[in-house]
């Protein structure tokens, strides 16, 4: 039996690893070595170490808003189940609530890069409530389309074990509800082909650009917060597309820890073999992912 | 029952003692203030107790039809609860706000047609006779109508402002009109429990009286597309008085609505797609229209154009549950828009309170011309910028509650409905998420531009703080937000006897509260777990071992040397990349000179902000009833012999009339 806040804490540990895991996947594409795996955790801890450089500009949003951001998105990771795996927080209607938290993370992030007051942040800002505006129904839709096919109103029932089952009566509506997941995936969290976190040109930029005048701690604990709200996004993805529940609960959490770390794998092909979109083009991928949502609801609610 | 009488007697008592003393304007200040607080304390005392016990009252009167008969059910006090408090809190801020923004000659009138709108509004929700509750109205309206123009009616914008709401609220009214009259000529009475128990007229009636009833208070509740007013409505009037239309009044547009759907017997389900069709377009064109106005109050006025969506929304659903058969989708439905309701009368009262202040501290309301100013007015800068974000809808804050009941209700309607009747909740779903997705861009420009950032003009960079007068009714209404945020259940059981009544519940059961109390209970859960996550994270970087010292230094400017605070993103800037996506809606015209050569001399841009459903719906409307009319216009000359002779024919054909049919005048 694995302890529900087993799930929670195993995120909060693995959470950066994915991001070593892309890297690792785009520079083997490339034909490169790359940096360690655990560069990221080397990262976080380096930058944690250091002083704050914060803009004379900024108020008591910016003291808070890394505070908030990764607060948020590390309680949105309590209502993650692991595959089958029950989440430390689970009830009816706590996706609402997750992405509710991932939306609160984003406003706190947002409203600390206006508070700089530079055009450039300002223009990150202006760009990741525009692509979230979009972003939120299509999640919804999945959110809709997977509660429709499995019966369950929470995320622990809807990944729960009776996926298989679900999987082999609504298996249309669920691959194209894990096919908008996975574009949402992309755009929420800055991959090619909607944001390229490698580029560091701030006029092509959406969500680094918002953290320019992060430094030290602050920047460490929004980097932290992208690196869970990766995991969360991957987590649910695998939970979804890899409906292996065999009661087994060491089993399905291998089964699950696989999925995830296939999740980047993909992640990390996408980015080796596409380059970014012009940004007049991310609402129509966005807007895509949402017509086959809406496509998987529409099968799954026929009688 | 009869305390709150008292009260709505204090309030007209003290109305008319504040104009009598109009030559003394500290007088009449003193009086209009203690009447309105006396009256809204002893009211909220009594809305509490009907709350709890409900109440009624039943008094001669001697108007064919009409009947003194009022009742505090479940729905009425909760609207109750919301009036009194809020109207005491306005009357606080107003006091303050009017000291500096009021010419004295019109204390005594502002203080009148205040506590008129505040009597009004208690009168419209505990009537149960229809005469009553037309007059309540009608007072309500008027009330509104003058309280709009009595700061300034030499305005001309403020003028054209208050003769479109009088003309809005009038054409609403005209549509109760139709509806009571054939209420009361298939029933024979005036009075709500007769209707109420009759179960409604034959169904082609019932569902033109629905239609009248959406339209009618849809423009009172500021649905699009009857919504037109609203905009120009709230930016005109004294700040506490937009708070209070906001906050309270608007919401007696949806009391109105769901009162009239007990007249009107069982559901089909086109009222409910309908209702929840007419909230989700609200939602999204309020959510839309709010990100692109240049003005803070028009953005906050539209707000409420998409929070009164999102409670018709919660209603539609709510009716097709009952049309449906789905009990849980129905109690959600209507929990979740009642405890909206709640929610958004507490939230959008301090917003509008704090959009008072800043326009007190700089003299501008236009968001391009502020910046910065969380600094210069901390205290305000709090309350509003929690605010905003708290009625984005984003949890642990207390708007959340309300919305994801809504979600439960669509989702809960989604698994156990199957075949086309099932895409309404889904897309319900979608419809909330767009809206919601949209408002939190909406105010996280109006936050950022106005609040954050470097002030963009002298204005904002000299202003300084507001009178503790202003801020204090703010900290209330921001902890009662904060309670609810905490105790969602508290708001929901606060609602449930009101939902109890439009799901026409058995006495004594309590649909939405056993349908809402579990997610409510582990909302809480969720929000003491954020608060501890960040006040532990707070901590660790408080106390971590670092190495460097922090310091604070210029915003990072690319390596350009001097930047300055006109540099900063707009407000305009930040909403493009949405409103590009909705070039279909029109948003504006752009007139301006761009800047030639390589030394350009002179150029400017400036944005004038469409109002579609004005200028492509009801101008040319209006334009074509006009000239209609205009052909009658020979009728009315100025000669008021000629007049007389009208009245005189008109009688004498009457009477001939009445003696033709045989009958004795």
């Amino acid at each position: 039996m694995i302890a529900p806040a087993a799930v929670f804490l195993l995120g909060l540990a693995l959470a950066p690893l994915t991001g070593g895991l892309i890297v690792r996947v785009k520079s083997l594409a490339a034909g490169r070595t790359g940096p360690p795996i655990l560069q990221p955790y080397f990262d976080l801890a380096r930058l944690w170490r250091k002083g704050t450089v914060r803009s004379t500009s900024t108020s008591w949003v910016f003291a808070s808003g890394s505070v908030i951001t990764a607060a948020a998105t590390a309680a949105a990771l309590a209502l993650v189940p692991a595959g089958g795996v029950r989440a430390p927080l689970a009830f009816a209607g706590d996706a609402v609530l997750l992405v509710g938290l991932l939306a609160l993370g984003r406003f706190a992030m947002v409203l600390s890069a206006m508070d700089t007051g530079s055009s450039f942040e300002g223009m990150g800002a202006s760009r990741e409530t525009a692509f979230s505006a979009l972003a939120e129904p299509v999640l919804m839709l999945v959110v809709a389309s997977v509660a429709r096919a499995s019966g369950g109103l929470s995320l622990s029932e809807m990944l729960g074990p009776g996926l298989p089952a679900a999987w082999g009566l609504h298996g249309a509506s669920l691959a194209l509800a894990a096919a908008a997941l996975f574009v949402i995936l992309l755009a929420e969290n800055a991959r090619i082909p909607v944001d390229d976190p490698a580029t560091h040109l701030e006029l092509t930029m959406i969500h680094e650009v918002m953290l320019l005048d992060h430094s030290g701690p602050d920047l460490a604990l929004m980097e932290y917060a992208s690196a869970l709200k990766l995991w969360i996004f991957g987590a649910l993805l695998a939970g979804l597309a890899v409906p292996v529940r065999t009661g087994w609960e060491a089993l399905d959490l291998a089964a699950f820890l696989a999925g995830t770390a296939a999740a980047a794998a993909v992640v990390g092909l996408v980015e080796s073999s596409m380059a970014r979109l012009q940004l007049a083009r991310v609402p129509q991928l966005v807007v895509g992912a949402g017509a086959l949502a809406a496509f998987g609801v529409v099968l799954g609610v026929r009688a | 029952m009869i305390t709150i009488l008292v009260a709505a007697a204090l309030l007209v008592a003290g109305g008319l003692g504040a104009w009598l003393a109009s030559a003394r304007p500290v007088v009449a200040g003193r009086i209009g203030l203690a009447a309105a607080a006396a009256g809204c304390a002893l009211g909220t005392a009594g809305a509490a107790g009907a709350w709890a016990r409900g109440g009624a009252l039943r008094l001669a009167w001697s108007v064919p039809y009409g009947e003194l008969h009022l009742r505090a059910d479940g729905l009425a006090s909760l609207f109750l609860i919301l009036i009194f408090p809020v109207g005491l809190l306005a009357s606080l801020y107003g006091t303050a706000y009017w000291k500096e923004h009021l010419a004295p000659s019109r204390a005594g009138a502002a203080w009148l047609f205040h506590n008129l709108l505040l009597a009004g509004m208690v009168l419209v929700v505990v009537a149960a006779n229809g005469i009553l509750f037309l007059l309540a109205w009608e007072v309500m309206s008027l009330a509104s109508f003058f309280l709009i123009a009595v700061g300034d009616d030499r305005d001309p914008a403020v003028r054209d402002a208050g003769r479109l709401y009088l003309v809005a609220t009038h054409a609403g009214t005209a549509f109760l009109l139709v509806m009571f009259a054939l209420l009361a000529s298939g029933s024979g009475t005036m009075d709500f429990p007769a209707w109420e128990r009759a179960g409604g007229p034959a169904a082609g009636a019932a569902g033109f009286l629905f239609l009248c009833a959406l339209i009618g208070f849809g423009t009172k509740a500021g649905l699009a597309p009857f919504h037109v007013w609203l905009p120009e409505a709230h930016p005109a009037a004294p700040s506490h008085v937009s708070a209070l239309m906001s906050a309270v009044m608007i919401e007696t547009g949806l009391y109105g609505l769901l009162r009239s759907l007990g007249f009107l017997g069982e559901p089909p389900l086109w009222w409910g797609a309908a209702l929840l069709g007419v909230g989700i377009a609200s939602g999204i064109l309020g959510a839309y229209f709010a990100l692109l106005q240049p003005d803070i109050k028009r953005a906050l006025a539209y707000s409420s154009v998409e929070n009164a969506g999102i409670t018709a929304a919660g209603a539609g659903l709510g009716l097709a549950g009952l049309s449906l058969d789905q009990p849980a989708m129905a109690a959600l439905g209507f929990g979740g828009a009642l405890l909206h309701v709640v929610h958004h009368a507490l939230l959008k009262a301090l917003l509008f309170m704090g959009a008072g202040c800043v326009a007190l501290a700089t003299g501008t309301r236009r968001i391009d011309r502020l910046g910065g100013l969380a600094r210069r007015l901390p205290a305000e800068g709090r309350l509003f910028l929690v605010a905003s974000a708290a009625l984005s809808g984003l949890p642990p804050l207390n708007a959340f509650a309300g919305e994801l009941l809504l979600y439960l209700s669509a989702l809960s309607g989604l698994l156990a409905l199957d075949g086309p009747a099932a895409l309404l909740p889904a897309a319900a779903v979608a419809g909330l998420a767009m809206t919601g997705g949209l408002a939190a861009a909406c105010f996280a420009r109006l936050a950022g531009i106005v609040w954050l950032g470097e002030p963009r003009t002298p204005e904002a960079a000299g202003a300084s703080g507001t009178p503790a007068g202003l801020r204090r009714p703010m900290t209330v209404l921001a902890a009662g937000a904060l309670i609810l945020a905490v105790l969602p259940a508290a708001g929901l059981a606060l609602a449930a006897p009101a939902a109890a009544v439009c799901l026409a519940a058995p006495p004594g059961s309590s649909p939405a509260w056993e349908a809402g109390r579990a997610p409510m209970m582990w909302l809480s859960a969720g929000a003491v777990l954020t608060a501890l996550l960040a006040a532990a994270v707070w901590r660790l970087r408080e106390r971590r071992p670092a190495r460097g010292a922090s310091r604070t230094g210029p915003t990072w400017d690319c390596g350009y040397d001097l930047p300055s605070p006109r540099m900063q993103y707009t407000a305009s800037s930040f909403s493009s990349p949405l409103a590009s996506l909705f070039t279909w809606i029109p948003s504006g015209r752009v007139r301006g000179e761009a800047p030639a050569g390589p030394f350009p001399v002179s150029a400017s841009y400036d944005v004038e902000i469409a109002r579609p459903f004005q200028e492509r719906i009801y101008r040319p409307a209006f334009a074509s009833v006009a000239r209609g009319l205009a052909r009658l216009r020979w009728l009315q000359h100025g000669r008021v012999q000629l007049y007389v002779l009208y009245i005189v024919v008109t009688l004498i054909v009457l009477i001939v009339r009445l003696l033709v049919a045989g009958e004795t005048p």
